[in-house]
C-alpha cells in the first residue's frame, strides 16, 4: 500500500479518536462543574484540561480569564484552533477525502456526512444540554465511523492501519484523561475517597464508558486506585491503556516491515510493562509519573511509525 | 442555419430504422416513468459519488453531470466508417509527433510550417531525440466528432494530452442497463465495460523494453482536481495504484513509489497531470505536483509515460488544419472522416475573408480549452462581435476560424419532455501494441436549447452511446 494513503488513513481515525475523547473530556468537565459546591476551591479543571491537552498557552494568547464558557467555545468550536472537535472532525474528513478510493462508500459516507451534518449544527450560545447533546452526537458519530469500519472494510494492510490510528490515539487520551482527573481529585496522591468524591469519580469513569464496567468488575464501592487500575491494567477494558497497546502490537505485527523491527519491540515491551504491571507498584511510583512516562513511550511509538511506515525515509 | 441533422428522425419527421423499436418502447412509456427514471438515475449517480469539482465554486463543492436517459445510437455501419477514420487519425497523429521530434521530415518537405510547430509553446525540445517504446506517443486518444447530415462526420478536435470522460461513458451505460433493462433486450449493443482491461493491457504493452511484470500506476494532481474521481475510478477499475507526485521518487534513474513495504519500482506511469508540472526541475520549477528527476528517467528509458511529454503540439487547434495533411504524407491516404473546413487567420486572406464573416463563424483562440476563449458569430452579440474583432486584428495567429456546423441533435429528456438537442462525440482511441477502441464513447449534449456548447464545465450532459452490433 502506498505510504500515503496508510498516512491519510492513520490520521483519519486519529482525528475521529480524537473529537470523540475531546467530546469526552469536555463532558467530564461539564459533569464536575455540575457537581461543584460553593465552599469548594476555584474550579481548576478547566485550565488543567487545556493543560493537558497541550493547548493552554495557544487558549492563553487569545483570552486571559479562563472560564467554562471560553473554554467551551476554543476545544469543541473554534474554526481557527486546530485542536478544536470542529477541526478534527475537517481533518478527519479532508484525509479520509484524499482516499476515497480506498474506502468503502458506507465508510466515505459516514465520514463525509458527519462532517456536514457538523456544519449545520448550532455551534455558538449553546445551551448547557445543548452542548451535552453536541458532544453525545460527536461521540456517537465516532461509534458509527468505527463501526462502519469494522462492518465493511477489507482485512487488508488499510484496515490495519486504520486501526493502529485508532487505539494509538486512543491509549494517549485515556492516559490523558485519567492523569489530569486524577490530579485534581487527589492531588496528594491516590488514596481513600470521600463521599462527595464519590460522584466525580462516577463521572470520570462514565467519561471513559467505564462506570458499568467498573460495577461488573468490582462489585464494590469506588476507590480511585481501582479506577486506576481500571483504565491502565484490564486487558478487558476497552478504553484501558493495556487494551490499547495489546491492540497496537497486534496490528503492527500484520504490517511488520524491513526497517519496523524495532518499533514492533517498543511496543512489545510498553505492552509488557501493562501485561505485568500491578496497580500497587504504579502507586507506589506515583501514577501521574506512570502516565508521563506512558504518554512519552506513546509517542516514541507514533513517531517510528511515520518514519517506518507513512513518509518514506528513502526519498 | 440549415435544419440540423435529427439523429432519430428524418427530414420528413420519420422515426430512422435504427431508433423504431426505442420509439415504441418510449411510445409504450407512462407519461411521468421517464421524469421518475431520470430522479432514480440522479440518485445513482450521486450514490457512487460520480461527481466532478467545479473550480471557482467554494472548495469541496461538487456537482453531478447531468445524464440523460435517451440513449444515442449509431448503426453498425456509421461506426464502421468511425471506426476505420479514427484508427487512420490517431496512426497519423503518433507518426507526426514522432517525426516532429525526430527527422522532422513533414517540415522539409514543406507541408506545414515550421515556426507553426517550432515556436508552438507545446512544443517540447527535451523530447528531441528521444526513444519511446513501440514510436507510440499519443497512447489514448479523446477525439471529438460531430455529425453534420447523414454519414456526414467530421473532427472538431483532437485531444492528445489527458483526454478525460471515459468514466462517464462507463459509468453512463452501467446505469442505462439498470433503468431499463429490458431496453437492451430489443436491441443488441456493443459492450463498453472492458474499456480498463484493455487500457491496461494498453499501457503494459509499452513499458519499457526488457520489463516482463511491468507496474503501472495512475498519476493524478489529487483530490482538488475536477477530474478526481474518474482518476481514482480508473486506477480502482485497473486495480492499479492512484499515485501523487509525492508519491513517487526516482533514484538512480528509476521511479518507485513509496510504499508501507518500502519503495517499489513503477514502469509505466499514466499520468494525468500536465506536461508542465510532471517535473520541477525540467518545466514549472513551483510545481508540487510533479516528480524532481521523472524526465531524466524518462530520457534514460527506465519509465514510460503515458501520454509521452509534448504531445500536445499535435492537438493544438494551430495544428489541427493540417493533419488531413499528416494522413496524406505518413499513410499516403486520404482522411476517412474530414477536418471541419477551417480558416487560419494567419493567412491574410483567410483572416480578411473572416473579418467580413464574423457573425456567420465560429472563431476560437488555439491554446483555448474548455469552451471559454471562443464566440459562436450567429450567438454572439454585437457587443462580443466588436470585442472579438479587436482580439483578432490585434493578434491574428492565435485564432482560427470555422463554419457553424449544424451538429445532429437527439432527443433529450428535458423539463418540456423528450425535445431535440445538439451533441457530439468523444471516442477514446488507444495506441499501443495495435490501435483499439471500445465501440461507442462519451456522448455530451447541450442542454440549453439551441446550445451548441456541450462541455460539462458550461452545462452541458451526457448520454449513453449505442453502437449497434448489427
Amino acid at each position: 500500500m502506498l505510504s500515503r494513503t496508510a498516512d491519510h488513513l492513520y490520521w483519519m481515525s486519529r482525528y475521529t479518536e480524537r473529537a470523540e475523547n475531546l467530546a469526552r473530556m469536555l463532558q467530564v468537565n461539564v459533569r464536575m462543574a455540575l457537581l461543584q459546591r460553593q465552599s469548594d476551591e476555584p474550579d481548576q479543571s478547566w485550565a488543567a484540561t487545556l493543560a493537558m491537552i497541550g493547548q493552554l498557552e495557544a487558549y492563553r494568547e487569545r483570552y486571559s480569564a479562563v472560564t467554562p464558557e471560553r473554554v467551551v467555545d476554543f476545544l469543541a468550536f473554534d474554526e481557527s484552533n486546530s485542536g478544536s472537535i470542529v477541526r478534527d472532525l475537517r481533518a478527519a474528513r479532508e484525509n479520509a477525502h484524499a482516499v476515497r478510493g480506498t474506502l468503502t462508500s458506507e465508510q466515505w459516507e459516514t465520514i463525509n456526512s458527519t462532517w456536514l451534518e457538523m456544519r449545520g449544527h448550532k455551534l455558538k450560545d449553546l445551551s448547557t444540554d445543548e452542548l451535552i447533546e453536541f458532544l453525545e452526537w460527536v461521540k456517537f458519530r465516532s461509534h458509527l465511523v468505527r463501526g462502519v469500519t469494522h462492518g465493511t472494510m477489507l482485512r487488508d494492510e488499510g484496515f490495519n492501519f486504520t486501526r493502529i490510528g485508532t487505539v494509538l490515539e486512543r491509549a494517549d487520551n485515556t492516559a490523558r484523561i485519567l492523569d489530569v482527573q486524577l490530579r485534581l481529585l487527589a492531588p496528594g496522591g491516590v488514596g481513600q475517597a470521600t463521599r462527595a468524591d464519590y460522584y466525580k469519580y462516577s463521572a470520570l469513569l462514565a467519561s471513559v464508558s467505564a462506570f458499568e464496567i467498573y460495577r461488573r468488575v468490582y462489585r464494590d464501592r469506588i476507590t480511585p486506585a481501582r479506577v486506576a487500575e481500571l483504565l491502565i491494567l484490564r486487558s478487558d477494558m476497552p478504553r484501558s491503556l493495556h487494551r490499547c497497546m495489546n491492540e497496537l502490537v497486534v496490528y503492527l505485527g500484520e504490517v511488520a516491515n524491513d526497517q519496523s523491527a524495532e518499533t514492533i519491540r517498543r511496543a512489545g515491551a510498553l505492552r509488557s510493562t501493562l501485561r505485568y504491571g500491578r496497580i500497587d507498584l504504579i502507586l507506589e511510583e506515583g501514577v501521574h509519573e506512570f502516565l508521563t512516562g506512558f504518554l512519552g513511550r506513546v509517542r516514541d511509538i507514533g513517531r517510528r511509525i511515520a518514519e517506518d511506515f507513512l513518509v518514506s525515509t528513502t526519498g | 442555419m440549415m435544419m440540423p441533422y435529427d439523429e432519430m428522425r428524418d427530414g420528413e419527421g420519420r422515426v430512422r430504422g435504427h431508433y423504431r423499436e426505442f420509439d415504441s418502447w418510449l411510445a409504450g412509456m407512462p407519461g411521468d416513468r421517464l421524469a421518475q427514471k431520470r430522479v432514480e438515475a440522479d440518485g445513482l449517480f450521486r450514490r457512487t459519488g460520480i461527481t466532478f469539482a467545479v473550480y471557482g465554486e467554494e472548495a469541496g463543492a461538487e456537482r453531478l453531470i447531468p445524464f440523460d436517459v435517451v440513449p444515442r445510437i449509431i448503426t453498425a455501419a456509421e461506426w464502421r466508417k468511425l471506426f476505420k477514420g479514427l484508427k487512420q487519425r490517431v496512426t497519423a497523429l503518433n507518426a507526426f509527433i514522432a517525426d516532429i521530434y525526430h527527422d522532422q521530415d513533414i517540415l522539409k518537405d514543406g507541408r506545414i510550417p515550421p515556426e507553426q510547430v517550432l515556436c508552438n509553446t507545446q512544443y517540447r525540445p527535451e523530447m528531441q531525440g528521444i526513444e519511446v517504446p513501440g514510436d507510440i506517443y499519443a497512447h489514448i486518444a479523446g477525439i471529438d466528432v460531430v455529425r453534420a447530415g447523414e454519414g456526414e462526420f467530421y473532427v472538431l478536435e483532437d485531444n492528445l494530452r489527458v483526454p478525460s470522460g471515459v468514466s462517464y461513458m462507463l459509468e453512463d451505460r452501467k446505469v442505462m442497463m439498470r433503468l431499463f433493462p429490458e431496453l437492451f433486450a430489443r436491441y443488441a449493443v456493443e459492450p463498453v465495460q472492458h474499456y480498463p482491461d484493455i487500457l491496461l493491457d494498453n499501457l503494459r504493452s509499452v513499458a519499457p523494453p526488457g520489463v516482463r511484470e511491468p507496474t503501472v500506476a495512475l498519476l493524478t494532481p489529487g483530490a482538488h482536481n475536477s477530474a478526481y474521481f474518474e482518476h481514482a475510478f480508473l486506477a480502482q477499475q485497473m486495480g492499479v495504484e492512484l499515485v501523487e507526485g509525492q508519491d513517487l521518487v526516482v533514484r538512480d534513474g528509476f521511479v518507485f513509489m513509496r510504499t508501507t513495504r518500502g519503495p517499489q519500482r513503477v514502469h509505466v506511469i499514466y499520468r494525468r497531470v500536465d506536461d508542465d508540472f510532471l517535473d520541477p526541475l525540467a518545466f514549472r520549477p513551483d510545481s508540487m505536483l510533479g516528480v524532481p528527476g521523472l524526465l531524466a528517467a524518462y530520457r534514460a528509458g527506465h519509465v514510460t509515460i503515458a501520454n509521452a511529454i509534448g504531445t500536445g503540439v499535435a492537438d493544438d487547434k494551430s495544428i489541427y488544419p493540417y493533419v488531413p495533411e499528416m494522413i496524406r504524407f505518413y499513410l499516403d491516404e486520404e482522411p476517412v472522416i474530414d477536418n471541419v473546413p477551417t480558416r487560419i487567420l494567419r493567412r491574410p486572406e483567410d483572416l480578411a475573408y473572416t473579418l467580413e464573416h464574423l457573425d456567420e463563424l465560429v472563431v476560437k483562440e488555439v491554446h483555448g480549452a474548455g469552451g471559454y476563449g471562443m464566440l459562436v458569430g450567429p450567438k454572439a452579440s454585437r457587443a462580443e462581435l466588436e470585442q472579438f474583432r479587436g482580439l483578432i486584428k490585434a493578434h491574428p495567429g492565435r485564432y482560427i476560424a470555422q463554419p457553424t456546423l449544424a451538429l445532429s441533435t437527439c432527443p433529450t429528456f428535458v423539463d418540456e419532455g423528450v425535445a431535440p438537442r445538439h451533441i457530439d462525440l468523444r471516442p477514446f482511441v488507444l495506441s499501443g501494441r495495435d490501435v483499439r477502441i471500445v465501440p461507442g464513447g462519451l456522448t455530451r449534449v447541450a442542454l440549453r436549447p439551441g446550445s451548441l456548447v456541450v462541455n460539462s464545465s458550461q452545462g452541458g450532459g451526457t448520454k449513453d452511446t449505442w453502437v449497434l452490433e448489427r
